[in-house]
């Protein structure tokens, strides 16, 4: 999923303390599962916002609405008929959901009120792990399920480096070597052999580098 | 033991303080509420285990939020203890009572009334 | 093996002399007095200086242009150059400005990470990573083309070289590792810092029994220690290193006045014990800041007289 974290309140207040219609839009997939951006935080988020409006003697209204979606047109059509009513809206989706409510609703200002992070999973409640760049052109295939791109901080292809000790990486000793990963990992699924071959140069043109992204598909459009 | 406590204390019943969570903490306080805070079980003897432990964690973030925007954290506490311990509820009552009465009303109750 | 590049480090070694190394950091500003006062205790000492390239990833002088002041010297260096700053645009590109200068040694890192520097805010690069920065090295030489496939008008003559770790976990893949690296075409090899020879050894002997050590001339680092603070920080806080617990009572044992005297010791004898291996063709000696020691451990270590190669 997309892991996202909060955004502290001082931020987003500085955003929205010059309007006076607020609605906090939460998300229910991905933000929620993460506890950045659901129901719940849009709960709280507003409610902190309407006591710092009414500490500061500020006559605001914020309100709540958590969609299903926002990176589908079809659940951000859901407050079409209401988005007028507001001088701005708080996305508490992520930076993909964000960006999608304010192409839709042009004329409203959307802020942030999470940091989007990164491609992970839930390694626990309130541990939330970095996966996948979506770098374009997969090759977990060759590296036993395990990513090199993302998860070594070096993003080498060629692990490890002469930093990883005793299973971790230099830069942290709480964090996994991925190439001690991987070794490991191939070990396992008795496949070491792809170790020896050297991982030619990648084609990076379909990560960011290559600039913004497109997938088409002709298949399924109508 | 007919014993008494405060009468200016709500008590709202939850299955476990675990249940408790930052958002009824905060709405307590926006609406009026002087003050809020959760009576749970001793560490150690939650019947699922966490639930009070989870309980802690969370007043400890709305105090935080409530740092954060210029209201007072203090009126946000977090107390333990035994289920059978009438004379420690008490105890407890009676010093949330004093310590909220300290702090005055919730000016946020006066804010909402002249915005209505 | 004989000497394909005109690298006078290449040709001593390729003369089945033990090659001696040392290296040059370049300064914190702009001044090219320090490096060369640096790189003149060097002189006659060693058969080519490393020039590090922005090490721990703390902003210096450039590689490049500290290695061109070194060959203006007259003195051979060898440019490191690391994949975490720059992209294979950049590194292409900077090989081609050394090979202009007739910078004949290279040694391909991927560096450390900017975390451990003074701009850890900053972005890294890791286009290629060091394995692959060598192959590319070696097409432009062998090939005369550059990775877009072009041909390359006076293709760099560089004797190309990585590093290796072999106290880096996990220890078993330390010999497949290096096999890649020569695959890539690593000609020569300089080690990490060695205090665990035991381990050193055994490293070199698997090397050995795979025929590595015919296809590549490994050069074994050593660090003298300046104190036994020193010993234990590396021992503790510098990732990868391998410091036995002996070698550190070593110098903790020895009173402070006389620890950078027992450091230097530990080095030479180190040195001595390792030229006795067959698998050892040179030495890579990291004098950190302490380059004035330098020409007394080759001495010392009866490495000098340096051989003569025209």
């Amino acid at each position: 999923m997309i892991v996202a974290d909060k955004k502290p309140v001082e931020e987003i207040i500085e955003y929205v303390k010059d309007h006076s219609k607020i609605l906090v839009l939460g998300c229910n997939e991905c933000v929620t599962v993460c506890e950045a951006g659901g129901k719940k935080e849009v709960g709280i988020l507003a409610s902190t916002l309407r006591m710092y409006f009414a500490n500061q003697g500020r006559d605001a209204a914020v309100d709540e609405r958590t969609l299903e979606r926002q990176c589908d047109h079809e659940y951000l059509e859901e407050i079409r008929d209401i988005a007028d009513q507001y001088d701005a809206i708080v996305s508490i989706a992520c930076g993909v959901g964000i960006q999608f409510t304010a192409e839709k609703y042009l004329s409203i200002p959307v802020y942030p009120g999470v940091n989007t992070c990164f491609l992970g999973v839930t390694e626990q409640r309130g541990l939330w792990t970095e996966r996948c760049q979506a770098c374009g052109n997969c090759i977990l295939a060759y590296t036993g399920g395990i990513c090199p791109v993302s998860r070594c901080a070096k993003r080498i292809l060629n692990g490890p480096c002469g930093g990883s000790s005793k299973g971790t990486c230099e830069i942290s000793k709480d964090l996994d070597c991925a190439w001690q990963l991987i070794i490991d990992r191939l070990k396992a699924i008795d496949r070491l052999d792809l170790y020896e071959k050297m991982f030619p140069i990648k084609d990076w043109s379909t990560d960011r580098a290559g600039g913004p992204r497109k997938v088409v598909r002709e298949d399924v459009q109508i | 033991m007919r014993l008494t406590y405060p009468t200016s204390i709500r008590i709202v019943r939850v299955p476990c303080t675990g249940k408790v969570d930052v958002g009824h903490l905060l709405r307590a306080i926006e609406k009026g509420a002087d003050g809020v805070y959760v009576v749970g079980c001793k560490e150690g003897e939650c019947h699922y285990k966490k639930g009070n432990f989870r309980a802690r964690k969370r007043v400890e973030q709305a105090k935080k939020i409530l740092a954060s925007i210029g209201s007072d954290e203090g009126r946000v506490e977090m107390y333990n203890l035994s289920s059978s311990d009438a004379p420690l509820f008490v105890k407890y009552a009676g010093e949330m009572d004093a310590k909220i009465r300290n702090l005055g009303p919730n000016p946020l109750k006066k804010k909402n009334r002249r915005a209505a | 093996m004989s000497a394909k590049t005109p690298s006078k480090l290449e040709k001593i070694m390729a003369a089945g002399h033990l090659g001696v190394t040392s290296e040059c950091g370049p300064p914190r500003g702009s001044d090219p007095d320090t490096i060369r006062e640096k790189a003149e205790l060097l002189r006659g000492y060693v058969d080519a200086v490393n020039v590090t390239d922005n090490q721990t990833s703390v902003v210096r002088t450039s590689s490049l242009a500290t290695c061109i002041h070194l060959k203006l010297m007259g003195i051979e260096p060898v440019l490191q150059m690391v994949t975490r700053d720059r992209n294979r645009i950049a590194l292409q590109s900077d090989i081609l400005g050394a090979a202009s200068f007739d910078i004949f040694n290279l040694l391909c890192l991927s560096g450390d990470h900017q975390s451990f520097g003074d701009n850890p805010q900053g972005q890294n690069v890791h286009d290629l990573d060091s394995m692959q920065l060598v192959w590319t090295a070696r097409k432009m030489r062998d090939e005369g083309k550059f990775l877009g496939g072009a041909d390359i008008k006076r293709p760099p003559q560089m004797f190309v070289g990585a590093a290796a770790n072999p106290f880096a976990d996990p220890f078993e893949i330390r010999v497949p590792r290096l096999a890649k690296k020569i695959e890539a075409g690593a000609e020569f090899i300089q080690t990490q810092c060695i205090y665990n020879l035991d381990k050193f050894e055994l490293w070199v002997k698997q090397a050995q029994d795979r025929g590595l050590t015919e296809k590549t001339y490994i050069m074994a680092g050593v660090t003298p220690f300046k104190s036994a603070g020193m010993a234990k920080y590396m021992k503790n806080r510098v990732p990868g290193m391998d410091v036995p617990d002996d070698v550190v009572k070593r110098m903790s044992d020895t009173p402070k006045e006389k620890q950078a005297e027992e450091g230097v010791n530990i080095c030479i004898e180190t040195i001595q014990r390792l030229k006795e291996l067959d698998g050892v063709k040179g030495f890579h000696i990291m004098a950190i800041e302490w380059e004035e020691m330098v020409p007394d451990i080759v001495k010392r270590a009866g490495l000098y007289p340096r051989p003569e190669i025209d």
